[in-house]
């Protein structure tokens, strides 16, 4: 690690002393080195001694008996929970922040509609962690308000339905107040984006608006759907905060879970452990990368 | 198309404003009902009156501005320097600072207890100062992202290679040029990244909780599971704070380099019309 650190530095340290328009070159490496040092002392290093601890046992030694034991049957459970709420929470928050954008943005709503959206959604999607889950527990739990006044009001017992806000299915209702406002703010560019002409040369032509959408709107929106959609799956999957305040250290999710093994070992193996941040920082940056392929690719049509 | 009304289009606006507003009247309405029988702010009162609120809260502030300097220490150079002189750089350290957004901050605090453990090379946290420095770095890292974002846009609003060579030909010095020249021009852009940084780490859970440092974040989860209403008046101060933050984030990305402080306050632009 000492060496990664310094590598930098011994880059710069030798200028080949020739004339000053090379010794310029040496002068401007330097300007960043603090930055390339910090990053490598406290961002790069920790991370490759993770993925390096990934590919060793307790005495060090190469394997790949770490990644095979993430095939073990919990830690699939908990990657496939992690993933399927990912996913699940993905999903409303795309199709709800869609039909929201398409409804504030393009349909002939006042400005102010929007701006109002706009704001609320600059605050909704950081109002993630501990405070949400209060939130959600003082409207949605046993006890919540909401709870409280379906069943006074219109006799309807909510948890008599099956629905428990500490469940799976809460869990993805929660993480929609900072998904759908999140999606809203992203994919408001791209619905600007729908030139005007495209929907009047369509309806020349006799389109209806049905097949408008169909034919012109959606295939021009589906990289940035796909790619926001991508972001959002991220999002909710690298969430640890909300989920440890919701259901406790119970609810196993891949964070958790590593929440759980950094605080007391429950996986009996610290390298286990060590795979398992390798399989989540490789998840994390699959779908960011995805997703900025993704936003190119739809910038094509924003020029 | 005839022009009609948009009935699907307020529905879903209603719907969607809904959605948000309920959990917060909800949580709010909660939290006045601390006293049996009556509505007040009994929760706001006993949540003021804990020292441990005002000592985690006041240790994870530190901890936050601290960690803003340090981190516009870094960042306003680097992005200063890579427009101007090294520019081939440039998606080098983008991607560097983007890096955060990829590596989950569970990961990240492993990554740091692993590497700078009792009996590693640099054991920071083996000492109480050592694990607050490590706490802070943290802070500064998960912050990266944004403080770059902020800082570099504030770079592309002004030209720097012509006033870094009036300021040369001048005479000043580089540290001069930075300090004087550059750095009070993107001020602005630095604040605004900042206020984003204050509201992602004063509720920080996960690396506080796994470093063990008496902040806030951790404050709340232990208060959420022995308390019921105090967490309620929480999570709402917790909205208006980051609402409070948002707004000055806002108010600073759009501010021009040398525009009047008041004016600012009392006539604002109109925000993004669409075109």
């Amino acid at each position: 690690m000492t060496l990664d650190a310094s590598a930098p530095s011994a880059d710069l340290g030798a200028p080949i002393p020739r004339t000053s328009g090379l010794r310029m070159i040496g002068w401007n490496w330097l300007g960043v080195t603090p930055f390339f040092l910090f990053a490598f002392l406290f961002l790069i290093g920790p991370v490759l001694y993770l993925v390096a601890g990934a590919f060793q046992n307790a005495e060090g030694a190469f394997t790949f008996d770490n990644i095979i034991a993430l095939g073990s049957p919990n830690i699939v459970a908990s990657f496939s929970l992690s993933i399927r709420l990912s996913l699940l929470s993905a999903l409303m928050g795309a199709v709800a922040g869609l039909l929201l954008g398409h409804a504030v943005i393009l349909g002939g709503l006042p400005v102010w509609v929007r701006n109002a959206f706009t704001t609320f959604s600059g605050v909704a999607s950081n109002f993630a962690g501990v405070p949400l889950a209060f939130a959600f527990i003082a409207t949605l739990g046993r006890l919540g308000l909401v709870t409280v006044l379906l069943r006074d009001l219109f006799g309807f017992n909510l948890y008599a339905t099956g629905f428990n806000l500490f469940s799976f299915v809460g869990l993805s209702i929660v993480y929609l107040y900072f998904q759908l406002p999140l999606m809203f703010l992203i994919i408001a560019p791209a619905l600007d984006g729908l030139k005007t002409e495209w929907r009047e040369a369509a309806e020349i032509l006799g389109a209806s608006r049905r097949q408008y959408w169909q034919m012109v709107g959606l295939p021009v929106l589906t990289p940035t759907i796909l790619g926001c959609f991508l972001l959002l799956f991220a999002n909710a999957f690298g969430t640890l905060a909300t989920v440890y305040a919701l259901m406790g250290s119970g609810f196993d999710v891949v964070p958790i879970v590593l929440f759980q093994q950094i605080r007391g070992n429950v996986l009996y193996n610290p390298n286990l452990g060590y795979a398992l941040a390798l399989g989540m920082v490789a998840i994390m940056g699959v779908s960011n990368t995805l997703y900025l392929i993704l936003r190119n690719r739809a910038e094509r049509w924003q020029k | 198309m005839k022009k009609r009304f948009p009935f699907a289009a307020v529905l879903m606006a209603l719907f969607g404003a809904s959605f948000f507003i309920v959990p917060l009247i909800a949580t709010f309405y909660f939290s006045l009902k601390m006293t049996r029988g009556e509505l007040g702010f009994a929760a706001y009162a006993s949540v003021f009156n804990s020292a441990d609120f005002l000592n985690t809260i006041l240790y994870s502030t530190i901890a936050s501005l601290i960690a803003i300097l340090i981190g516009a220490i870094i960042i306003v150079p680097t992005a200063y320097w890579v427009r101007l002189k090294v520019p081939k750089l440039r998606p080098v350290v983008e991607f560097i600072s983007l890096l955060p957004l990829i590596v989950p901050p569970v990961v990240l605090v492993f990554g740091y207890i692993r590497l700078f453990g009792s009996n590693s090379w640099l054991p920071l946290t083996a000492s109480t100062f050592g694990t607050d420095v490590l706490l802070v770095v943290g802070y500064v890292v998960l912050s990266m992202p944004y403080m770059f974002r902020a800082v570099d846009n504030g770079m592309a609003a002004i030209d720097i290679s012509t006033l870094t060579e009036a300021a040369e030909s001048l005479g000043a010095s580089r540290l001069r040029t930075i300090t004087t020249v550059i750095f009070p021009n993107v001020r602005a852009a630095i604040i605004s990244g900042a206020f984003l940084t204050f509201s992602i780490s004063v509720g920080e859970f996960v690396l506080a909780s796994l470093l063990n440092r008496p902040a806030f974040g951790p404050y709340l989860v232990q208060l959420g599971q022995d308390r019921a209403y105090e967490p309620a008046a929480l999570a709402i101060m917790s909205f208006g704070f980051i609402w409070g933050c948002m707004v000055l984030m806002q108010m600073f990305a759009t501010r021009k380099p040398g525009q009047r402080w008041l004016l600012r306050l009392t006539t604002r632009p109109a925000q993004r019309a669409r075109p």
